[in-house]
């Protein structure tokens, strides 16, 4: 084990895909010699050469047309787009090409061995375009499988089982998290299972469900709770499509109550989706309406940002909205 | 981690830019001012063109060349038709326009991927794929290899090398630009073509494309039909520049400007460019220029946006009447052989149509296979609860309540 943090975990993930495969690239902007802005691709380049990591020109739909053309030829593209906020000129690529190759061509074609890596979320004073959740977008699209992870243990395991997953993933990362989160990492190759949550916290009151950099503050607010003498089931979806509706439909038919938090625009966010589902599933379990903490209706906002995050605070409230309920 | 020092590649490259002279009042070039040649092989009377280069061709490929080009005519009048009777919903010709597809694929090598638009059935005809193949696709059946998922026409073939179409336009640039880079890291004899029309040239992957292509030396062959119209759009409405050749020039990128209906002149340019991208590890742009004498598709009516003076003076041009006329001076034509061949494939066109119009549509199953490489839960869930519905009201459902 070593101690690293979510960008280090990311950085030794790539490595070890790139020399586990030589067929594995990653590309993007920044990405070569600089080792991207966030420096996750630090080093690569030196150990694996300029052809297998490199900088692209400043053209998110042309990396992502490039990958899907690299995946269909049986190479293993890792693209970089810089910030979540920019992956929307990739849209096109995304939802009308690498979702449908396989299902297109009857499988004569698929672009499974892609994946694309993005930084998302907020809380680093980033505004309206430095700190987008698109997360819901791609949900939206059959054929993608959506991943987010909640520190660097989850960051290694859950990347390589995505670099290496027969699918398109798109992988969105925490970037609040980068440096701020550490903790132990194997040093060796393991993958973590895609389309299972994680329970993180066991609980009998109420279930609690986010993702990403969302989770530490879904258990801040679970900490609040217990000094009140509440249960928390704190759960970590991971996987955002396809998603593990058991784990959660078990969790709440325990617990009678869910409470789910993304940062993203409450409408249309997955939440909504959740929540839906997990009516059906569990609607004679439910004890109160199902909250959800999420980022208010408008743009990311700056001087307001700390208002506008869906914090602990607001967690804890919904926590106890729903148990007094 | 210690900053290294930067090495030369990493140097910003200006040197190109010094060749110009230096000014000292403002001088603007002319949006114009790259003069393009076009090449010229064969002339319509069958007799080439004095001082003419020939690509390197054959009796025995020249033969599958106008054999393919007449399959490809005779399919594509038997399938409009098909769709005016109602027995397809709908078809797309390439009428006038065979030579570009038929001659590319005919100068490359079938290890070579064909990313086309859809427009380019004759270079998936010359690659092999049978009649019933082209059947089986556009009547949706089960033997379709693309499991009767797309519209007509949207064909492909993992065997032959042809990527399946897509229906949004210019999404094929960028990724011929990565399968190519991919050939290339792999080391192999073999490249991409990359075909589309000067209407797809203007989405924004056709920039992303080329310059993918360009910055990171992918051996992909370029190949743009410029035909005159999209839809009803025509060229001069989609740009002002001198075509899309002199875009070329703008990527850094090997250009030529080629008659497209001269399948002479396609086959010489794609058999150089396929040289060159391989040799060279860089892309190449053909700018082939033609007209397309049919409908955009059996939904369009050109009557509406064009004239018959103006199509009139294109089918002078007919490029497969130009190949014959060179195939009967070679001696390697004759009328007798021409006759035979257009009846025998008009029946094999025919019966090949009553063939797949009767085979089965797809299982319902197949609406859930290849979403992800297995179905999810949650997609069998759906199918499954979907399956009940049908078994329910299967008179709502004929096409697959039978088989459920």
């Amino acid at each position: 084990m070593a101690q690293m943090n979510l960008l280090q975990a990311i950085n030794n993930a790539l490595d070890i895909a790139m020399a586990d495969n030589d067929r594995a690239l990653c590309f993007g902007e920044d990405v070569g010699h600089f080792g991207g802005v966030f420096r996750a691709t630090s080093g690569l380049q030196d150990k694996y050469g300029k052809d297998r990591c490199f900088n692209t020109p400043l053209t998110e739909q042309g990396i992502i047309g490039f990958a899907n053309g690299l995946a269909a030829q049986g190479s293993v593209p890792i693209a970089e787009i810089q910030f979540a906020d920019y992956i929307f000129p990739a849209f096109d690529q995304i939802v009308n090409e690498s979702a449908k190759f396989r299902y297109r061509s009857g499988n004569e074609f698929d672009v499974g061995n892609l994946t694309i890596r993005s930084p998302y979320g907020g809380g680093i004073a980033g505004g309206l375009y430095h700190s987008q959740s698109p997360e819901a977008y791609f949900t939206h699209t059959p054929g993608l499988k959506v991943v987010v992870p909640r520190n660097p243990y989850q960051a290694k395991g859950l990347l390589l089982a995505s670099i290496r997953d027969d699918n398109p993933v798109i992988f969105f990362e925490p970037k609040r998290l980068y440096r701020a989160s550490t903790g132990e990492v194997p040093e060796e190759d393991y993958q973590l299972p895609l389309g299972k949550a994680d329970v993180v916290t066991t609980g009998d009151d109420i279930t609690l469900l986010a993702w990403g950099a969302q989770m530490e503050i879904m258990e801040k607010a679970a900490e609040m709770a217990s000094a009140d003498g509440i249960s928390c089931e704190v759960i970590d979806l991971r996987s955002i499509l396809p998603w593990d509706v058991e784990t959660i439909a078990n969790s709440v038919t325990k617990t009678g109550r869910l409470v789910i938090s993304h940062e993203a625009p409450v409408t249309s966010g997955f939440a909504g989706e959740i929540a839906a589902t997990i009516q059906q599933e569990c609607f004679l379990h439910l004890e109160s309406p199902i909250e959800r903490v999420c980022g208010l209706d408008t743009p990311y906002p700056l001087a307001q940002e700390k208002e506008y995050i869906p914090d602990h605070l607001k967690v804890y409230e919904a926590i106890k909205r729903s148990i007094n309920y | 981690m210690p900053r290294k020092a930067y090495n030369k590649e990493n140097v910003m490259n200006t040197e190109i830019y010094n060749e110009g002279p230096v000014v000292h009042k403002p001088v603007f070039i002319d949006g114009h001012s790259v003069e393009i040649p076009i090449l010229k092989v064969l002339q319509q009377d069958g007799t080439l063109y004095p001082g003419a280069e020939l690509p390197e061709i054959d009796q025995e490929l020249a033969t599958k060349v106008y054999k393919t080009l007449a399959f490809h005519r005779v399919l594509d009048e038997r399938m409009v038709a098909a769709q005016r009777q109602g027995r397809v919903s709908f078809y797309m010709a390439a009428l006038g326009e065979e030579a570009t597809s038929v001659g590319g694929a005919a100068a490359l090598k079938d290890q070579d991927m064909i990313m086309a638009q859809y427009r380019e059935q004759g270079a998936l005809m010359f690659r092999g794929f049978s009649t019933e193949q082209f059947m089986n696709q556009m009547f949706s059946n089960e033997k379709d290899l693309g499991k009767g998922r797309q519209m007509p026409i949207h064909y492909g073939s993992n065997e032959l090398n042809y990527m399946t179409i897509s229906s949004p336009l210019g999404t094929q640039i960028p990724q011929a630009s990565g399968y190519a880079y991919g050939q290339k890291l792999q080391g192999l004899d073999a490249v991409t073509i990359c075909y589309f029309g000067e209407g797809a040239a203007s989405e924004g992957d056709f920039h992303a494309g080329l310059n993918m292509a360009a910055v990171h030396k992918a051996p992909v062959i370029f190949f743009c039909r410029n035909n005159g119209y999209a839809i009803s759009t025509p060229s001069d409405e989609q740009y002002v520049g001198n075509g899309i050749a002199s875009r070329g020039v703008g990527y850094g990128i090997k250009t030529i400007r080629i008659d497209g209906n001269d399948i002479l002149a396609v086959m010489k340019a794609v058999q150089l460019a396929r040289e060159y991208a391989l040799k060279e590890s860089a892309p190449v742009i053909i700018e082939a220029m033609s007209y397309r004498l049919g409908a955009h598709s059996t939904s369009d009516d050109p009557s509406g946006y064009r004239t018959r003076e103006e199509e009139a003076k294109w089918q002078a041009h007919d490029p497969i009447l130009r190949m014959k006329n060179w195939m009967l001076a070679q001696k390697w034509w004759d009328e007798t052989q021409e006759e035979t061949l257009f009846e025998g494939l008009r029946e094999e066109v025919l019966a090949a149509v009553k063939v797949a119009e009767k085979i089965d549509k797809p299982e319902l199953q197949e609406m859930v296979n290849d979403v992800y490489d297995v179905p999810p839960k949650h997609l069998q869930d759906q199918l499954d609860a979907l399956a009940e519905h049908i078994k329910k009201y299967p008179d709502a459902y004929p096409v697959t309540s039978g088989r459920l």
